[in-house]
């Protein structure tokens, strides 16, 4: 490499590999290695019929339905609502028309896509994805550039397999430090929207690092990058290691043999040059996290479960105010009362924020030999078939029923509820997944997000209840 | 996509911070095919309550934005999901201009790829705007994208920025694909060089 070259982050150097073109506006035509569709992509496939395309190169593409998928059966037409049933359907046959690879409900493959992707080795460091889904970046864990786009963007990566894009401006999330008892990674990256807000990153691409972040499961750093879309940034990656190798290893359809040993030493050099130049820096303390939990309609809305709500008087102007005021309306709290003791009528384990092997072993060692609180509908929904399966190989499933929970089937679920998987209005969830927007899990719901570990305690507590207090006496 | 040069038209104040998608248009009507009319499911539960009954405190009601075609809103509207439905039913309502500090990345993609055009202001700009808004409800902006500026209700003009391919497709109702597809030799020069 010329000596002239300045170093350059993992994000860069992913990017500068899958430039096709560069016009003259500063915009890339940027090449897309796999594409992830799930079922909400039936627009974009009339888009192409429309026009009459093809599919340019279906053999990048894999398919799974995730959002309008019944979660208590594995039948399609479980769906009573025709609309959505059509939904489920049209991606089976959109893809067989296409030649595109589809997990179905007779596959135990099947599952949330962005579970689905990692776990099949479809996504591997180095890669640019994309998928017609915000919580794309959560692919990013792997150091891979994973961008969620709309149904026209999709409809133009089926078409020409590329994506029209200005290069993102590059912030760096620095979390140091050890994790205590109970802390995980759900709980920094609340504690990361918290601190940068809802909107801190939009136009960046976030790397995440430290050693807090090194030392996460993949699967904890794919919940990082999964919720970076709610600091408003358009990706997020953590550069890949060794750990990072040894989970793809084996996976069906990552390189095997030679291959392997080949594509490993290229994803070595894939980590950021030392001296590399970000536009934002931001660092945390992990020592300082503590289990975190939302109160209202944001997810920067995050406070630590020992906290306070805010106070009205702590509003920085009259319409902050005025939204804190119908926030705490449309939340039916108190403005400064203890988040703790909030009681909660559901508790949804789950997502692709949460609903992958550790989440579940996490949960399950809160809810061991204890009972769901009476009146609390509490309900795990594994990421994938495969996640339930080894999750039913150790045993899990039997601690949540003898618990009192309901064990179903993988699928997005609760989480935004378009498959019917709802709260009720006025209900309150103790909710494992990304967003607690008005209206999220239903019509008049009310979220609060969390970890599976904290809401596997409010599941036995009936109420949001700091999970290091459960069954110390000290629960409130 | 239907090419917009200048609008003069109503604009509807939408304070406030963080309007997501899920906002915009709930998650329960994204089944629907292209060919509704999303306008139906716009701000669904903003607008009307669980009975279906319009809620009075929402400025849609107001018979002053009936036909209303510019929103201002607050700081990162669109927010959230990738559900393109949003931008469709902010379209099919008749809007083609939001007005805000800033928008969700994915949402600002998805509007201009159709024909609805983000307008990013400085907050005390948008501030100003919503203040006159308020103070002369159905009160109009123009919005003149061949010379990227805005006239507000005052009188007083503010320039904008705007990527200049997104401009041109914009001016022109051009389709990307199309564009892209013209050029599929790099494409496939390109992908000669993977393994």
């Amino acid at each position: 490499m010329p000596q002239d070259v300045p170093p350059r982050t993992l994000f860069q150097k992913i990017w500068d590999h899958h430039v096709v073109t560069r016009r003259d506006d500063g915009q890339s035509l940027l090449y897309i290695d796999r594409h992830l569709v799930q079922d909400g992509s039936a627009p974009a496939f009339e888009m192409l019929r429309q026009r009459k395309l093809p599919v340019r190169v279906p053999g990048r593409a894999f398919a799974t339905p995730d959002h309008y998928v019944p979660t208590d059966s594995r039948d399609p037409d479980a769906i009573a609502d025709a609309e959505k049933r059509a939904m489920a359907t049209a991606l089976e046959r959109d893809s067989a028309e296409a030649g595109i690879r589809y997990f179905g409900l007779d596959d135990e493959r099947q599952g949330i896509v962005h579970v689905v992707g990692p776990e099949q080795g479809l996504v591997l460091p180095g890669m640019v994805l994309a998928c017609g889904d915000s919580h794309t970046a959560t692919h990013g864990a792997l150091g891979t550039i994973a961008l969620g786009i709309g149904a026209s963007e999709v409809a133009h990566v089926l078409a020409t397999q590329t994506l029209w894009l200005y290069e993102p401006r590059k912030m760096r999330v620095t979390v140091d430090g050890p994790l205590g008892q109970y802390v995980t990674a759900k709980d920094v990256i609340l504690a990361v929207i918290r601190q940068v807000g809802a909107a801190g990153a939009t136009g960046h691409a976030i790397e995440y690092a430290g050693s807090t972040i090194r030392d996460l499961s993949i699967e904890g750093r794919m919940t990082v990058c999964n919720m970076s879309v709610e600091l408003g940034a358009r990706a997020g990656l953590i550069a890949p290691d060794q750990k990072t190798f040894e989970w793809l290893r084996g996976r069906p359809f990552a390189p095997g043999g030679a291959a392997w040993e080949e594509a490993v030493a290229g994803w070595q050099t894939l980590a950021g040059d030392a001296g590399a130049r970000f536009d934002r820096e931001v660092a945390l303390d992990a020592r300082a996290i503590v289990p975190t939990v939302t109160w209202g309609n944001s997810p920067e809305e995050a406070i630590p479960v020992t906290g306070c709500l805010p106070r009205l008087e702590d509003a920085t102007s009259d319409s902050a105010r005025e939204a804190m005021r119908s926030t705490l309306g449309y939340m039916g709290l108190e403005a400064g009362q203890a988040i703790a003791g909030v009681p909660i009528d559901h508790v949804f384990i789950g997502s692709c924020t949460n609903g992958r092997i550790e989440d579940l072993r996490s949960a399950a060692s809160v809810v061991h030999g204890r009972r769901v609180a009476a009146g609390v509908q509490a309900w795990v929904v594994p990421g994938s078939g495969l996640v339930k399966r080894q999750a039913e190989t150790e045993g899990l499933h039997e601690t949540f029923m003898a618990a009192g929970f309901q064990w179903r089937h993988a699928g997005c679920s609760m989480c935004l509820g378009t498959n019917g998987d709802q709260v009720a209005p006025g209900q309150r969830c103790a909710s494992t997944s990304n967003r607690n927007f008005r209206g999220r899990q239903g019509p008049g719901s009310r979220t609060h997000l969390m970890s599976p570990a904290m809401a596997a305690a409010a599941a036995i507590a009936g109420r949001i209840v700091d999970v290091r207090t459960l069954g110390t006496g000290a629960v409130r | 996509m239907t090419p917009l040069r200048q609008i003069h038209a109503v604009a509807v104040p939408l304070p406030g911070a963080n309007i997501d998608t899920d906002q915009i248009v709930p998650a329960r009507y994204l089944q629907k095919p292209r060919s509704a009319n999303f306008a139906d499911f716009l701000f669904r539960d903003l607008r009307s309550d669980a009975q279906g009954q319009p809620r009075h405190d929402f400025a849609l009601n107001e018979p002053a934005y009936a036909g209303a075609g510019i929103v201002v809103a607050g700081a990162n509207f669109g927010c959230g999901s990738s559900r393109e439905h949003a931008v469709w039913a902010l379209h099919d309502a008749g809007f083609r201009v939001v007005i805000a500090p800033s928008f969700g990345d994915i949402f600002h993609a998805n509007a201009l790829k159709n024909g609805l055009l983000p307008v990013r202001q400085e907050q005390a700009v948008v501030d100003r705007l919503l203040r006159q808004l308020r103070q002369t409800p159905g009160a109009s902006i123009e919005v003149d994208l061949v010379a990227q500026s805005l006239r507000g209700p005052d009188g007083e003009r503010s320039a904008f920025a705007i990527q200049p391919f997104a401009r041109h497709c914009l001016l022109e109702g051009l389709d990307e694909i199309d564009y892209t597809l013209a050029q599929v030799g790099l494409i496939q020069s390109f992908e000669r060089t993977l393994a």
